[in-house]
């Protein structure tokens, strides 16, 4: 097709489904995070970096594996962001929106400074589980199975968040407290610990996200870092009033950017901020915006 | 629309303390002056025309978020432009340093008038991020674009002879220089601060709806505001590419966005001596922690929780406001 072999042209477009599925679990968090608490995450990389540093202490020191890390790494890193969220957010809402930012700005600093001391900059290597090496010929391309696990669980994960919150009597309590704190408390539930647990939510997602990213990338203590800032781009793009949205975004963008590595290599790193000024112009809400606020 | 919590705006409690305070401005200007007239004679002039560079940067930069309560997180991206646009023009085209400088400069106006226009048409949070995107855009275009050399950067810039006349290889010209646009960049920004533009900036801060239903064009008051920053932001780059004799990618990165945002923070959101305070702590700290390696990024990051946790209105906000009772 155009000239390009099928081969690469299908393997980027994996790639970029990969990608996509990072980019959607990540904006995800950030949209739920910023739902409940009027914050913009910063420390979302810093977050999802210390995910996958979780399942390689895991597996360094405890002999724990890929599974295991699968469920401890979002716990322990949700435990970590609702303490951070009792001792430190909680005393920001009454403020400006941009105090959440630049605390959290800090403590992505701060922690990614210190994995840095800690591991320097090159990357720890992180086996692939052994019931997901190897891959299926299609016919057309070679599928690594653990890509194709990545894209099917992390859709799954996006789509159950989505359930949780649309169609559950807990995602009901969580869109009313957006809606109007204040009412909800009056109703007779506990806000602020919903605030908690939505926080730590958001933080375990990033968690998640990052053991997921573990094999493919290294485990290193910068992968948040750059990652962070397109998947800001990402959240303009689609626009943070919708679950769905944030998740197709997502996704979406991850694709276009696996094609553009196909069609035009020098673009691929910035193709998605110039969707996102291509936007802002023409759609300044954001493609799922639904008031501009 | 959400129910929004009552809020404070960053700054609106330092600059009504400010206001009050009985300290004349000329005092602390003079004491700044006389500050920066005598220690060249016993600190190493480089340390001080970075920290004169980045005083003007962080100054330029608190227009925006302490008095239009804007928070840009791409403003490495007028630093840098004009950084590489300056260094080319003095190394490829020869031209003589005061040319160098207008032309980095006007490259970072035309940059903050697109990016402004952009950014501005999304409020609030969504401003920092579209900033921090289109900045991360330009970081990769200069990391593959010819002109700028890639991970190298444009070295050995010369100086040249200002107007034909000075000649700034001798440090005590080039001080002379760095201090002579630091303090006219200081005094634009005071003036402007200071002007009925500057009133409506704060209104625009304090409470945006009310100030558009009293006839003023938000979008066209904050553009001017963002391009005056951008601007100065870019005369900043480009008189440290001619100190440094260096245009790099270290000055387009985002964690120098982060660093002008911590000297404001630092200093003082909205406070006019408030930046330049910031901005000597945090390059002298940088000269003193070098050795340390990645601990630096730490202490910063620490820094900023500091900040925002316990001293909200930074050094020069808080003395004010000791100072007033």
């Amino acid at each position: 097709m155009f000239g390009i072999p099928s081969q690469a042209l299908l393997g980027q477009l994996l790639l970029g489904l990969i990608n996509g599925a990072f980019y959607a679990m990540l904006s995800l968090g950030l949209a739920v995070i910023f739902g409940l608490l009027n914050l913009i995450n910063f420390a979302h990389g810093a977050q999802y970096m210390m995910g996958a540093f979780v399942a390689w202490f895991l597996l360094q020191y405890m002999g724990l594996g890929y599974w295991p890390a699968l469920l401890i790494a979002p716990m322990v890193l949700g435990a970590f962001g609702m303490v951070l969220e009792r001792t430190m957010l909680r005393h920001l809402y009454q403020l400006d929106h941009l105090y959440g930012l630049l605390l959290t700005f800090g403590l992505a600093l701060m922690l990614q400074g210190l994995f840095r001391n800690q591991f320097g900059s090159s990357g720890q290597p992180y086996p692939i589980p052994a019931a997901l090496q190897g891959g299926q010929n299609l016919g057309f391309m070679f599928l690594p199975n653990y890509r194709a696990w990545v894209i099917a669980f992390s859709l799954a994960v996006c789509l159950t968040t989505w359930y949780v919150i649309e169609r559950t009597k807990l995602g009901s309590y969580l869109r009313a407290a957006t809606e109007n704190p204040t009412l909800v408390r009056a109703f007779g539930i506990n806000v602020p610990r919903l605030i908690t647990l939505t926080y730590g939510a958001g933080v375990g997602l990033a968690a998640l996200a990052g053991v997921l990213a573990a094999p493919i990338y290294q485990v290193n203590p910068l992968m948040g870092a750059d990652l962070i800032i397109v998947v800001f781009a990402v959240v303009v793009i689609g626009g943070m009033g919708s679950i769905l949205g944030s998740i197709v975004t997502g996704f979406a963008l991850g694709v276009v950017e696996g094609l553009t590595k196909v069609f035009y290599p020098q673009a691929s790193n910035t193709v998605i901020f110039v969707i996102m000024t291509i936007v802002l112009l023409l759609k300044p809400a954001g493609l799922f915006g639904r008031t501009q606020s | 629309m959400r129910a929004m919590p009552p809020q404070t705006s960053p700054a609106s409690t330092t600059s009504s303390a400010s206001a009050r305070t009985p300290v004349s401005p000329w005092y602390a200007f003079g004491a700044m002056l006389i500050f920066l007239l005598v220690t060249p004679l016993f600190v190493y002039p480089i340390f001080l025309m970075k920290a004169l560079c980045f005083a003007l940067f962080a100054c330029a930069f608190n227009v925006l978020v302490g008095y239009a309560g804007l928070l840009s997180f791409g403003h490495a991206a007028f630093l840098g432009t004009a950084g590489y646009v300056s260094a080319y023009a003095a190394k490829a085209w020869g031209l003589p340093p005061e040319l160098a400088l207008v032309a980095g400069t006007t490259a970072a106006a035309a940059l903050g008038l697109a990016i402004g226009s952009l950014a501005i048409r999304r409020q609030g949070i969504y401003f920092s991020m579209i900033t921090l995107a289109l900045a991360q855009m330009l970081y990769f275009f200069y990391l593959q674009t010819p002109f700028t050399g890639g991970e190298d950067g444009i070295q050995a810039v010369p100086r040249g002879v200002l107007f034909g006349l000075v000649d700034l290889r001798q440090p005590v010209s080039m001080y002379g220089l760095v201090l002579a646009i630091f303090l006219a960049g200081f005094l634009v920004l005071y003036r402007t601060i200071h002007s009925p533009f500057g009133q409506i900036l704060k209104a625009l801060r304090d409470n945006e709806p009310r100030a558009i239903s009293l006839g003023y064009n938000a979008d066209h008051y904050k553009l001017i505001a963002f391009v005056l920053s951008a601007t100065l932001s870019g005369l900043a780059g480009a008189t440290k590419v001619l100190v440094f004799q260096l245009a790099s990618l270290t000055d387009v990165h985002w964690t120098m966005s982060g660093e002008v945002v911590l000297m404001t923070l630092l200093g003082g959101l909205g406070t006019v001596y408030g930046p330049v305070v910031g901005a000597f702590i945090v390059v002298a700290l940088e000269n003193y922690l070098a050795q340390l390696g990645s601990w630096v990024t730490v202490v910063q990051g620490g820094i900023f929780v500091a900040c925002v946790l316990t001293f909200r209105r930074g050094i020069v906000g808080e003395l004010a406001a000791r100072l007033d009772g």
